[in-house]
């Protein structure tokens, strides 16, 4: 492999892996904070791409999808907070994975309803379409960058959110330790409320920016949910910067795997997984009690 | 035998005939459903022991049912059936071998950690055997001829017929549910909930929690392994899909349905939510979103399954589960 292949699949894992930390940040900040394990997170990645298909068909604009789409998620996410979500805290690991088991049946109804169960593939922004010539034969999606770049920037926000601010100092606090920072009149109902909506937004912000590079399908929240969980746990839940290291080392595994080890690149993930267990089993970053 | 084991043993003994007589009564595609729905409920109850009894909410115990189909389907010649004999403990076997390398990885971890890792695990499994072509790939594998049992080249029994698959069924299912009883109500299964319960006291006490649970999870998927194997040769087809983790949050929905604290609720939480499955699948065609709302409902309004409402129906029973009561003492003692 010479040096601009390697640079191409390089920022390619780059790309997967950001998109992945977007998805799984909103997920672990979800169970840091809430303390609710949600496996309707990925659905919610699913229906942010159909959503951008959606409104992207209707508008002919991917901006009006881009903050459309984040906007829906968002006000779904503060009413299933309000309506389903909240009766859980406090309740078993199982109530929790069997509620939002329900919302995921729930969600491919709505969007089969809404939607269909056909794949689409959505256009990218105006000014996105073309390639960058990296070598003779060599050129890279103008999209893709913009994919890195926008991730990166979303990922500068999010530390400086929870490492600089308020609500960030509130949010962790939370996830260290709920009870104490109840003690200390931090009122959580309606911090849960918001950072539940915020994490269901990233997620379905992650199905909108990929939906132009990859195909819009049904089963793309299922994958995307397992990977996430992948991410955090290898990354330790609860954690930010875990995620972050977490999600690129899949992206780097999952691309390099494909390239170097492409019969059983499928697996290779799950054997990184396997091998965090055994030598971190709360994750790279996690606390030794959940 | 004193009056009060009669009256214990009266219900099981009456809904056994019950089940006996039913496949003479009821039209062949009923014997199809009860035969499917038996393994299903048989699936639910393996998956209590790790989840009631062990408290350890695993999303990995459709792949242990879809290893046990894919161990038949690949042993099965093209043309000729299989012995049962040596098929059946080798799919068994297979896995119960794949929950012993999963929860020994898995079982590492606590909480909403080991829920993630065995979901993780479980789609492995599912992709190893969706991506590869030797099981058939993406597209499943079929079993042309169902396992024969036969002595010395006899047929004793024709799995074929749906008659005497049903009682193959269930005669497993009644094994099961021995095992599974004997096994909760001996030392190993009060070990295996006190760490439930309060797993640093256990640990004080000098229980080997990590051996306990390895062992439970083992059980737990060699039955699962069983229950595959039968359902795999009773549709002859066996799917990656069966292994992922829809069918095990399915069986997990039966499980709660059912009640955690008991080895046969389970089963009944199985004939509850396929039974409901046929009904919605006959009244509408958004069953799947009647489905997800009846689930979220479950969760929110009957958090111990529908023992509830029977208890709510005819009022509360006089004579308490000896659960019941260990629960009570428990609150009591915190």
């Amino acid at each position: 492999m010479d040096l601009a292949t390697f640079g191409v699949q390089l920022l390619n894992a780059l790309q997967y892996g950001m998109v992945l930390f977007l998805v799984a940040s909103g997920l672990t900040l979800v169970f840091g904070i809430l303390g609710v394990i949600n496996l309707a997170h990925g659905a919610f990645y699913m229906l942010g791409a159909y959503l951008a298909y959606g409104i992207a068909a209707a508008t002919g604009s991917f901006w009006l999808a881009l903050i459309g789409g984040v906007a829906i998620a968002f006000v779904v996410g503060l009413l299933l907070e309000n309506v389903f979500i909240k009766r859980l805290y406090g309740r078993d690991h199982l109530a929790q994975v069997l509620l939002s088991f329900g919302l995921i049946l729930v969600l491919d109804e709505v969007r089969q309803l809404l939607f269909g169960k056909d794949v689409h593939s959505v256009a990218p922004p105006q000014g996105f379409g073309g390639t960058i010539q990296l070598t003779d034969n060599l050129s890279y999606s103008v999209y893709r960058l913009a994919i890195c770049v926008f991730c990166l920037a979303m990922a500068a926000a999010i530390f400086y959110v929870i490492q600089r601010t308020k609500i960030g100092m509130i949010v962790r606090a939370g996830a260290e330790n709920r009870e104490m920072t109840r003690a200390l009149g931090i009122s959580f109902d309606t911090v849960n409320r918001y950072v539940f909506a915020v994490g269901i937004a990233m997620a379905a912000l992650g199905g909108i920016v990929v939906s132009p590079v990859s195909t819009v399908f049904p089963g793309m929240g299922d994958s995307m949910l397992i990977l996430s969980f992948v991410v955090v746990v290898l990354g330790g839940i609860g954690s930010i910067t875990g995620a972050a290291i977490g999600a690129l080392l899949i992206g780097l595994t999952d691309t390099f795997g494909k390239v170097f080890f492409p019969s059983v690149s499928s697996i290779l993930i799950y054997v990184l997984m396997a091998a965090v267990l055994l030598w971190r089993p709360n994750g790279i970053l996690g606390r030794r009690e959940v | 035998m004193t009056n009060i084991s009669i009256r214990i043993w009266l219900v099981p003994l009456a809904l056994l005939a019950i089940a006996i007589a039913l496949p003479f009564v009821v039209p062949k595609y009923y014997v199809q459903f009860a035969s499917k729905a038996l393994l299903l409920g048989m699936l639910a109850m393996a998956l209590n022991l790790v989840v009631g009894y062990g408290g350890l909410v695993s999303l990995c115990h459709g792949a242990f049912f879809g290893i046990g189909g894919y161990a038949l389907a690949m042993v099965t010649p093209k043309y000729d059936p299989v012995s049962l004999w040596w098929s059946f403990p080798f799919a068994v076997a297979l896995a119960g071998f794949a929950a012993l390398i999963i929860g020994a990885l898995a079982l590492r971890t606590r909480g909403v950690y080991f829920i993630m890792v065995t979901l993780a695990f479980g789609e492995m499994l599912f992709f190893l055997f969706h991506d590869n072509q030797f099981a058939g790939g993406s597209d499943g594998a079929y079993i042309n001829n169902k396992p024969e049992i036969a002595i010395a080249g006899r047929v004793l029994l024709d799995l074929d017929k749906p008659l005497a698959f049903y009682f193959v069924v269930l005669a497993c299912l009644v094994a099961t549910i021995a095992l599974l009883t004997m096994l909760v109500r001996s030392p190993f299964g009060h070990a295996l909930a006190a760490a439930r319960d309060n797993e640093r006291r256990a640990r004080s006490l000098g229980f080997p929690i990590f051996r306990l649970r390895l062992i439970a999870f083992v059980i737990s998927g060699a039955i699962a392994g069983v229950a595959g194997y039968f359902s795999a040769a009773q549709f002859g087809f066996i799917a990656p899909q069966t292994l992922g983790w829809h069918v095990s949050a399915t069986v997990l929905v039966m499980v709660l349905i059912g009640g955690l604290r008991s080895v046969v609720g389970p089963l009944v939480g199985a004939l509850v939510l396929l039974g409901l499955e046929e009904v919605l699948k006959a009244s509408t065609e958004y069953w799947k979103l009647a489905e997800g709302l009846i689930v979220i409902a479950i969760v929110l309004f009957l958090p111990n399954g529908v023992r509830h409402l029977l208890t709510a129906a005819l009022g509360e029973r006089k004579d308490e589960s000896p659960q019941d009561v260990k629960a009570v003492a428990k609150v009591e003692h915190a």
